[in-house]
């Protein structure tokens, strides 16, 4: 890990000045993904912003229909909240399944979105959700959040503050697990919107995406069988050592049907 | 459970918590990187990034002109010093008497770098982070050479040579047993069973990683070496006699508390030869700890076969013949003991607990440009038994026999023991059926069919495997594997100190990295002396302090460093007997020890032990024309023959068939790992063998692709078995006493690793059987199983399409 410098600022107005004022800055939340960027020195930021000292930002609100967590919530926090699992008990499920017990307890949902990486979970509840990502400076619709690998709608210095999620009719994700690294080898959530069906992968390709023909299916009836047949075609996803793409095809239907079994 | 003697609180039997554990939970254990000399230095090696290239040029300027660092060493500094090549232990003579290809190992490169993480430069600094950033700064001048990464293109015509001395990259092509002989039983065979079978290449992943503090004292002129190792005085010796060429007396090894070692820390590695030379080249003590990612690419791996099997058998089942031909893979360069592992570890194995009357195996070792392969948690012997119950399973498939049954009727019975095999070894006692009735018990087989229904309903597919193993442990008799290649001596030393108040100490030559010698020892001495084990300490793991041993791998600390403290203790006994009969006026011959007293026979005139022991130290009413003051006695004990645990490894999967996830549900093992000295660690060290051979089974295997890169040598992608992926395990024993050392006892330290993975896979194939699946390789991962599947249901589909009839 090369040498950076330390910065902890106790607003959240304080903390984006920080990093506006330095090109090489990064915002720092949990860590569990940046630590060890920096640790196998693939990254190497002159400072690091520091978000340890805002808990106005960890806060979990449910007001109408929707569910605000704060960029700043712990996975664990997420899992373990009430208004969470009595709104979108999916949401909960979900934060309860990424990584370990070590990575819930530092990892945050507003760091998982940032990262944007690939294999995340939060990125498949998102997008099927229909959230919104709101920032210090504007709010980004989940659909026009997540552009690219490891990519996002956000500014260099712009800094998630919180996300809102609708709460759908009734949710559920089904995930595959990487055996070694326990992120998504494919995640698929499954959810009744009020704007309609979405059906959201994440793990399968460069970046998280929804499956319309899935969800024209679904829309149509609601019921596992209604996928039978139905399948993403393997030349988008990814391939590499753990599960080829046709593998990675085939366990997006399987887990798809799981999700909707999961809803009944 | 394996309990002997449950309300037993002291001596051999006692299922005692271990008194290690209170410094290692209370994070007060002492390993070698938390050792810091006063002026401590730090060295990182800058290693290739090829699996095989010529180096051109290496630049150390900007390195050495870097904050903080001392010097910067590459391979000419280690040539111009006269530093050795880390030599090989142990010679293997091919089929025609030719020495295997034994080439050079340098410390670092000379010229030509031969495996991903083959060390180039040596960068040492006042801290890690300016060593760190300097290695940065060291610029290589490489030119590529074609790399052959894999085992399975390594043989083939036109393959890039790791050596040019070793034609076809063979190391050595070797055989055991009698060819004529097997011929003849396969041409009388009314069944002949074929497989071929790989054994994956796993990395060991001890919990902590290497390391080595070297610190030379120019006062004294005189070396002292902190490393990470399971003999410190095998590093010694060939650090005295081959790398570091200084006299035993000038170098103090010293392996502290070691976390986990499966294999991995038996060898002689460059790096503890480095840091202990560079340590005088500095005038600073000198400390290296690898990086987790540096241990992928640098541990020796393990396993790494390909074999070709046949079993002849006649027409009621009963084996005949076995014929192997096997590949093993040895890497770049030959590690401490890699020739021992595919020959004398593995082929000697092969008749396995059966009553085999012919047996022919060859095998070729095989040059590769990776990092070492040798011994790993069980070591030849996990191969052997994998290639052996694939094929009998296999067997019972082809002739339509009961999986339990072809094994019952082949297991050798009580009554043949001795059990001379075709393959040199000689089994002195067993009883294989016994440890098959008893797992089988455990396992419930008679609820099988409940069970499967079960699972069925829940879409789930339910596999049985078994596997009926031997190992052979307790290594091993000097000179018989000094006439097998080996260049070191296997006994085991002891010496026991008894101090004047009847507390004692124990030097071992054994090392202690996770085995639990401290209570399982001192149990030893309790049950011989009858103190309490808290008035007993075992010292380990350092040279100046305990006598010459050679450490702790292949299941031998109990069978044979504890034979050795036997040994101690007889002398010791015996030697109090001569005080004692003084101290009650009686003649030696007429004084018994028991239950920790000398009395005269039939008299209750008595002197506890420890007045004895406080007689010899203060000797004055004492026989001292005849005998010495003190009480301390040393041993060395040197195997009669190998020891032979074995038994029944019984597993039941679920297979998903719609993902090819597949999920261990049950285990259910009996062992006969001879007496059990300590049932809880028995128990513990089944289970950590148990995770491992599932692991091997399930998850893990190191991935080099053809040229050479390692693929996967991070935790993110290389997958450990974890306690969610495991059921909890049924642990059983049945005990017969091993027949040659004084404790009967056999060894339980490989027995898990040994015995599981082909009853994981056996299990997997049950579950996949109705779907046409026959075979599956480790690891049996989802998209493996997943495509097995799919590759036998397209099988079927076109089987029942021509013609429009079934078969």
């Amino acid at each position: 890990m090369k040498p950076f410098e330390l910065h902890r600022p106790s607003t959240a107005q304080e903390a984006v000045g920080l990093v506006t004022a330095r090109d090489g800055a990064k915002y720092l939340a949990g860590g569990q993904s940046l630590l060890p960027v920096l640790k196998l020195e693939l990254a190497e930021p002159s400072d690091l912003v520091s978000l340890a000292r805002l808990p106005e930002l960890r806060k979990i609100t449910a007001a109408g229909d929707a569910v605000t967590i704060g960029a700043l919530a712990t996975h664990d926090e997420v899992s373990r909240s009430e208004d969470v699992a009595r709104a979108i008990p999916a949401l909960a499920k979900l934060a309860g399944a990424i990584g370990d017990p070590q990575v819930r307890n530092r990892g945050t949902l507003g760091g998982s979105v940032a990262h944007a990486d690939p294999a995340a979970d939060y990125p498949a509840a998102l997008l099927a959700l229909g959230a919104t990502v709101v920032t210090d400076r504007r709010e980004i619709a989940a659909d026009a959040f997540f552009t690219g690998l490891f990519e996002t709608a956000l500014g260099r210095d712009e800094l998630v503050t919180a996300v809102r999620f609708p709460i759908p009719k009734r949710a559920a994700y089904g995930k595959f697990a990487h055996r070694a690294s326990k992120y998504a080898l494919v995640g698929v959530m499954v959810a009744d919107t009020a704007g309609g069906v979405r059906v959201a992968v994440t793990g399968a390709g460069p970046k998280v995406f929804r499956v319309p023909a899935f969800e024209a299916a679904l829309t149509a009836r609601m019921d596992p069988s209604a996928l039978d047949g139905l399948t993403v075609p393997a030349a988008d996803l990814n391939s590499d050592a753990e599960a080829s793409a046709e593998y990675r095809a085939h366990l997006i239907s399987v887990m798809a049907r799981r999700a909707v079994q999961a809803l009944a | 459970m394996a309990t002997e003697s449950p309300a037993k609180t002291q001596g051999m039997g006692a299922a005692i918590k271990r008194k290690e554990d209170r410094r290692f939970l209370l994070g007060k254990g002492s390993y070698t990187d938390d050792i810091t000399l006063p002026n401590q230095s730090y060295a990182v090696f800058v290693r290739s990034m090829y699996a095989h290239a010529k180096i051109n040029s290496v630049d150390t300027a900007a390195a050495r002109a870097a904050q903080g660092v001392l010097a910067v060493f590459t391979g000419t500094d280690v040539a111009a010093d006269g530093l050795g090549g880390i030599p090989c232990g142990w010679l293997v003579k091919g089929k025609d008497g030719s020495n295997m290809v034994e080439p050079p190992h340098p410390a670092l490169a000379q010229g030509v770098v031969r495996h991903v993480g083959d060390p180039i430069a040596m960068v040492i600094a006042t801290s890690k982070a300016a060593a760190r950033a300097a290695a940065g700064l060291v610029e290589i001048d490489y030119e590529p050479l074609p790399a052959v990464g894999r085992l399975e293109d390594a043989t083939a015509p036109g393959a890039p040579l790791v050596w040019q001395e070793a034609g076809g990259n063979v190391c050595f092509d070797w055989h055991l047993g009698d060819a004529a002989n097997t011929d003849a039983a396969f041409a009388g065979a009314a069944h002949i069973v074929k497989i071929d079978v790989t054994n994956n290449r796993v990395a060991p992943n001890a919990m902590e990683p290497r390391a080595a503090n070297g610190h030379y004292d120019a006062a004294n002129d005189h070396y002292t070496l902190y490393t990470t190792s399971q003999n410190p005085h095998l590093i010694r010796l060939l650090m005295a006699a081959f790398t570091l060429h200084v006299p035993e007396h000038k170098l103090r090894v010293i392996a502290p508390d070691v976390g986990g070692g499966f294999g991995s820390k038996i060898f002689h590695y460059a790096e503890e030869l480095l840091v202990a030379w560079a340590s005088r080249r500095v005038g600073r003590p000198v400390k290296w700890t690898s990086e987790r990612s540096e241990a992928f690419a640098t541990d020796a791996h393990g396993r790494d076969h390909m074999s070709h099997a046949e079993l002849a058998l006649d027409a009621t089942g009963k084996f005949l013949g076995l014929r192997v031909k096997t590949l093993a893979n040895m890497g770049a360069y030959l590690s401490t003991f890699a020739p021992a592992v595919p020959t004398y570890l593995y082929a000697t194995l092969l008749s396995g607990p059966y009553d085999l009357p012919a047996i022919y195996a060859e095998v070729k070792a095989i040059f590769t440009h990776t990092v070492a392969v040798d011994a790993y948690r069980g070591a030849g012997r996990p191969e052997a038994t994998y290639l052996l119950e694939r094929l009998v399973d296999k067997a019972a498939r082809q002739l339509g026999m009961d999986r339990v049954e072809l094994r019952r009727k082949n297991l050798i019975r009580p009554e043949q023991f001795p059990y001379q095999t075709q393959v040199a070894l000689q089994y002195d006692i067993g009883d294989y059926h016994a440890t098959l009735d008893l797992a089988l018990a455990a396992n419930d087989r008679a609820g099988y069919e409940r069970r499967r229904a079960e699972s069925a309903a829940r879409g789930k597919l339910r596999g049985f495997g078994i596997s009926t193993y031997i190992e052979a442990c307790g290594i091993a008799p000097s000179a018989l594997v000094g006439a097998l290649g080996a260049r070191a001596g296997l006994y085991e030393a002891a010496t026991v100190r008894v101090h004047p108040t009847g507390s004692v100490t124990v030097f071992t030559g054994t090392h202690s990295h996770g085995q639990g010698h401290e209570t399982t020892f001192a149990q030893i001495i309790a049950e011989k002396l009858g103190v309490s084990t808290d008035a007993v300490e075992i010292v380990h793991g350092d040279t100046d302090r305990i006598p010459f041993g050679m450490g702790t791998y292949g299941s031998r600390s109990a069978a044979v460093g504890g034979s050795a403290i036997v040994k101690a203790l007889d002398k010791i006994v015996d030697k109090g007997k001569k005080i004692a009969a003084h101290l009650l006026e009686a003649s030696p011959g007429d004084v018994e020890f028991v239950d920790g007293q000398y009395r005269v026979v039939g008299t209750d005139r008595a002197k506890a032990f420890g007045e004895v022991a406080f007689a010899a130290y203060v000797p004055h009413n004492y026989p001292i024309d005849t005998v010495e003051p003190g009480l301390e006695e040393s041993a060395f004990y040197d195997p009669k023959n190998f020891t032979f645990p074995g038994g029944t490894h019984l597993v039941e999967v679920e297979v998903d068939p719609e993902t090819g996830v597949v999920e261990v549900v049950d285990v259910a093992i009996a062992d006969d790992v001879g007496v059990i000295i300590n049932p809880m660690i028995v128990d513990g060290q089944a289970h950590g063998g148990l995770a491992q051979g599932i692991g091997q089974a399930l998850y893990e295997e190191v991935r080099y692709d053809a040229e050479g890169q390692l693929t996967n040598g991070t935790y993110m992608d290389y997958c450990m078995p974890r306690a969610a992926d495991l059921p909890s395990f049924k642990v059983g024993n049945h005990v017969t006493a091993c027949t040659h050392n004084p404790l009967g006892i056999k060894g339980v330290g490989e027995v898990g690793a040994i015995g599981v993975p082909p009853a994981v896979i056996n299990a997997v194939l049950d579950a996949l059987h109705p779907l046409g699946v026959t075979d599956i390789s480790m690891p049996a991962s989802p998209e493996k199983v997943w495509r097995a599947i799919q590759a036998a249901k397209q099988a079927a589909h076109q089987a029942t399409q021509p013609a429009g009839k079934g078969a």
